[in-house]
């Protein structure tokens, strides 16, 4: 072991008596030089170490910063409120309301299993649910876990403060008046874009445009400071409807109830300002309630009153009369052979209700003569015919700019032959949609104006787009005597009749197709009726879609219908009553 | 051990190191409140292990050099004994057994084989000539090597290398020659390049360790993985620029993009808060310091009292260097704390038990000349 100690040495060494002193000094030289050595090598290092810092915050400095906000700073995106729509009345008919959709970031919530099973107990599944969902979507960033919380859950959820599991501001659709005005309006999806009807139709108005906001946010991804807005969110426009909601609840109960009496497949209702065009009131049968989307199948979401088409059978022939009045070959009393009310026309027969001898045109109508209608159709050039029932919008689109709209279909003359010319006098060979229709006799009512439709409220009657003249509005006048007749205790429509009211309009019961043709005992019955007749207002058409009870005339269920509904719609558009005791 | 109250109104304390040393606490109690998210808890836990570390520090500062020479082949046995311990019974924690339970506390032998080394190398060479001959450096360096290896097979890689360093530090001090040092460098270098260039790495490295050192030569490879706090360092000292984000104002560190922040990342928080100013000033505070200790060990009288301040001090300064160098991504990442600024207490108290022993020797110096 080396003893002495070094401080005896150094004690010796300063006595300066002994012979390792040249050893001591030596040994204390070099360390002296050592340290200046080390001294310098600590400074160089010294030296490397500044060169970094430098490096890094001041020649680096800005990129690491913009590294650094990359981290820190984010975008979100502001939600924006999709438009209402109002009826004409301001009533509300679809609204947003703000929902929290929980969503996951599989890389952070795989971390926090053990409390899986509180948060899918909270949303009623299984913490296996989850480990099936986030075992096909690990590598991505952002899954659904739930859409459209209520608002309480959406508390709990985010009260639990589980790691990568986020709350998402959303918008829900709710439809206030549901299946009433459930087809007018349509819906949207999850993702709040517009689906189907007028939500489709005006997706570009309702969408809201999207903000934009930086925010500061840490690690975990929690924002914790709201910097500035670089956009704002701009809400949808707010749109109001031509609807009015009074009616549509009518229209919706009268339908649904004769459809339930008469055990129909189905049926639609149209109800429009016969001046503006706009529709007030729109119901078809079945119907969903699209605040549930369980309920969402297309058979029973379908507009029908707009995306079906049908043949009109008899109420086309009012039409069938225009053209006779307008082409000048036929007046008023012009007188025509029906005979036994049986015409044969190539290998087809054309039957009547009954024997009607030789009637004039008003009486074909009031008493509804397939035989009559056929024979002025034939009496008349092709191109006549064809004019005026183009012009009264048959066979084209009304405009209306709803989705899924049929234009219907109008064969064109120069290929009609002789059974075709006399079958579309009394509406066969053709087919409409119930909205067509409607136009079609608002436009009788309106002095021979075809109105453009509408499903936006018209501010004023000149605000209305310009209607387009169809007929003289002599002949449109003497129409509406001849129609107001079909309304009357001798005519097909006297269950129309209103006890205030004058009514104009026609029945029609067409036969159903399928594939081979005409088919026994499936019907639809048909009324459009215009009220009042002295001073039109309103137009209501119903259709009533294979009634499947005793009755199937238009003239027997349909009318009726126009009877309930037209009797509160003038007394709640508080029409003047025109019928004088 | 004797106590020389009578003698010296300062208790043996180095005013100017000490006044450095209490800079440092300092900036570490402001620097760790706003890199713990303002906590006070933390603050006094690292208050009471700063008070510790000083009160070792107090009583070492009292030992004479002769006695901690005599008792230093004690230590270093007693050490060696607790190395081999780690190994058989230890504590394993973050894939690593580097620790002795004792029960009522968690220890971590390495710790104080950072001062043991040191002084059983300076210990060695005290009496013997200067150089030393080949046959001495050979058996220094064993004595080295044996607890390099012991705390390398734990694995601490980095702590390893440290302890190393401070054995070979004294070896420098003691002049070794400066063709061996070189030769030893280029072997070394020689050896590094080719473990790391060829499928020898997989016997030498554990894959944590291999894939350090490619994260230091590129962070980006990985930048979610094991590239990640270098890259978020990186930023943090970035964004702080020439005067820094403000006191309790950095963005990095406190939204905890920046991981470790507390403990061996926390210059990053320093340099993101106070910006270079901040850096420049705490490194003149680790100079004044370090100018100092070596200003002690040249005028130490003996030669074990010269060794072992020398190697204290630029153990210090070594550490100092290699926590900056990881964290600014010069090095790889070792786990290392910043001297007596990063949140832990074991590394407070085996530095501070470092200057208690060097001011030690420094009053008794003053004490023979007197």
């Amino acid at each position: 072991m080396p003893k002495p100690s070094p401080s005896t040495q150094t004690r010796r060494n300063s006595t300066g008596a002994k012979p390792r002193k040249t050893s001591i000094s030596a040994s204390a030289t070099t360390l002296a030089k050592r340290h200046q050595w080390l001294f310098v090598f600590f400074i160089l290092l010294l030296l490397a170490l500044v060169w970094r810092i430098v490096f890094l915050q001041v020649t680096n400095k800005s990129f690491l910063q913009r590294q650094g906000d990359a981290r820190l700073l984010r975008t979100i995106t502001l939600p924006a409120h999709r438009g209402q729509m109002h009826d004409r009345h301001g009533q509300a008919l679809a609204i947003s309301t703000p929902v929290d959709s929980v969503w996951v970031d599989p890389q952070q919530v795989i971390e926090a299993q053990q409390q899986w099973p509180q948060l899918m107990e909270l949303l009623g599944k299984d913490s296996k649910d989850l480990e099936q969902l986030l075992d096909t979507r690990m590598q991505r960033e952002f899954v659904y876990l739930q859409r459209h919380l209520n608002p309480q859950l959406a508390a709990q959820i985010d009260a639990l403060n589980i790691p990568g599991v986020y709350l998402q501001r959303e918008y829900r659709r709710y439809y206030p008046a549901a299946e009433v005005t459930a087809h007018v309006l349509g819906f949207t999806n999850i993702d709040d874009q517009g689906q189907e009807g007028l939500e489709l139709a005006f997706e570009q108005n309702l969408r809201g445009t999207t903000g934009k906001r930086r925010v500061m946010q840490d690690r975990k991804g929690q924002v914790i400071a709201r910097l500035q807005e670089l956009e704002a969110a701009h809400a949808g426009q707010d749109l109001n409807l031509s609807l009015d909601r009074r009616l549509a609840y009518l229209a919706y109960r009268e339908l649904r109830d004769a459809v339930v009496e008469n055990q129909a497949k189905g049926g639609s209702v149209v109800i429009l300002d016969v001046q503006t065009g706009e529709v007030l009131a729109m119901s078809n049968q079945p119907a969903y309630n699209p605040n549930n989307r369980n309920d969402l199948d297309s058979q029973k979401y379908r507009n029908r009153a707009v995306t079906d088409r049908f043949e009109p059978g008899s109420t086309i022939k009012p039409f069938t009369i225009a053209a006779a009045l307008e082409s000048g070959l036929h007046t008023a009393d012009s007188r025509i052979q029906t005979g036994n009310g049986k015409f044969k026309i190539g290998r087809f027969n054309i039957h009547d209700g009954g024997a009607y001898g030789k009637i004039d045109l008003r009486t074909i109508l009031r008493k509804s003569s397939n035989v009559g209608a056929a024979k002025v159709a034939l009496s008349l050039p092709g191109e006549t015919l064809w004019n005026l029932f183009y012009y009264a919008g048959f066979g084209s689109s009304t405009g209306s700019i709803f989705p899924g709209e049929t234009p219907g279909h109008l064969p064109y003359f120069a290929d009609w032959n002789r059974v075709d010319q006399a079958s579309l006098g009394f509406g066969y060979g053709l087919s409409v949609s119930l909205l067509q229709l409607a136009r079609a006799y608002a436009a009788i009512a309106n002095q021979g104006r075809l109105p453009v439709i509408n499903f936006l409220a018209q501010n004023s009657k000149s605000s209305a787009p310009q209607s387009r003249l169809i007929m003289q509005s002599e002949t449109a006048q003497e129409l509406m005597t001849m129609l107001e007749a079909v309304v009357s205790p001798q005519g097909t429509g006297k269950r129309a009749i209103l006890e205030h009211y004058r009514v104009a309009g026609k029945t029609g019961t067409a036969r159903k197709t399928n594939h081979s043709g005409y088919v026994e005992d499936r019907y639809r019955a048909l009324f459009v009726g215009i009220a009042p007749a002295s001073q039109p207002k309103i137009v209501i058409a119903i259709m009533l879609d294979e009634p499947g009870g005793k009755h199937y005339y238009g003239g027997q269920i349909a009318a009726p219908v126009f009877a309930k509904i037209a009797k509160t719609a003038l007394y709640w558009l508080n029409v003047p009553a025109d019928k004088i005791k | 051990m004797r106590v020389s109250w009578k003698v010296s109104p300062t208790l043996n304390l180095d005013i100017p190191l000490l006044l450095g040393l209490f800079t440092l606490s300092g900036i570490s109690l402001a620097v760790l409140y706003s890199a713990s998210g303002e906590s006070m808890a933390i603050l006094i836990k690292q208050s009471i292990r700063l008070g510790i570390g000083f009160f070792v520090m107090l009583l070492l500062a009292q030992v004479r050099s002769q006695q901690l020479m005599r008792w230093t082949p004690i230590f270093y046995v007693i050490g060696m004994a607790m190395l081999v311990a780690v190994l058989l019974v230890g504590t394993v924690g973050k894939g690593a057994q580097r620790w002795l339970d004792l029960g009522f506390m968690r220890f971590q032998p390495s710790e104080i084989m950072k001062v043991i080394v040191p002084l059983t190398i300076a210990w060695y060479f005290a009496d013997k000539p200067l150089p030393p001959n080949y046959k001495r450096l050979g058996f220094a360096l064993i004595l080295i090597l044996i607890p390099t290896l012991l705390i390398a097979k734990q694995p601490d890689l980095g702590t390893s290398l440290l302890i190393a360093a401070s054995g070979i530090f004294v070896l420098l001090l003691a002049g070794i020659p400066w063709a061996l040092v070189f030769g030893a460098l280029l072997a070394g270098g020689g050896a590094v390049a080719a473990v790391t260039l060829t499928p020898l790495r997989e016997y030498v490295f554990h894959p944590y360790q291999w894939r350090r050192i490619q994260t230091l030569l590129n962070p980006e490879s990985d930048p979610l993985g094991s590239g990640y706090h270098i890259i978020q360092s990186k930023i943090a000292i970035g964004s702080g620029g020439l005067y820094g984000k403000g006191w309790l104002n950095g963005t990095q560190s406190h939204l905890e993009f920046l991981p470790e922040r507390s403990t061996d990342f926390i210059f990053a928080v320093l340099s993101e808060e106070f910006g270079l100013m901040g850096v420049i000033a705490l490194l003149m505070v680790y100079v004044f310091i370090i100018t100092r200790g070596l200003y002690i060990a040249t005028q130490a009288q003996g030669i074990f009292g010269k060794l072992v301040a020398g190697s204290i001090t630029l153990t210090f300064f070594v550490y100092i260097f290699v926590n900056i160098g990881m964290v600014s991504g010069l090095l790889p990442v070792v786990g290392l704390p910043l001297p007596l600024i990063s949140y832990g207490g074991t590394s407070i108290v085996s530095i501070l038990s470092g200057f208690g022993i060097l001011m030690g020797v420094h009053a008794h110096k003053r004490l023979l000349s007197e």
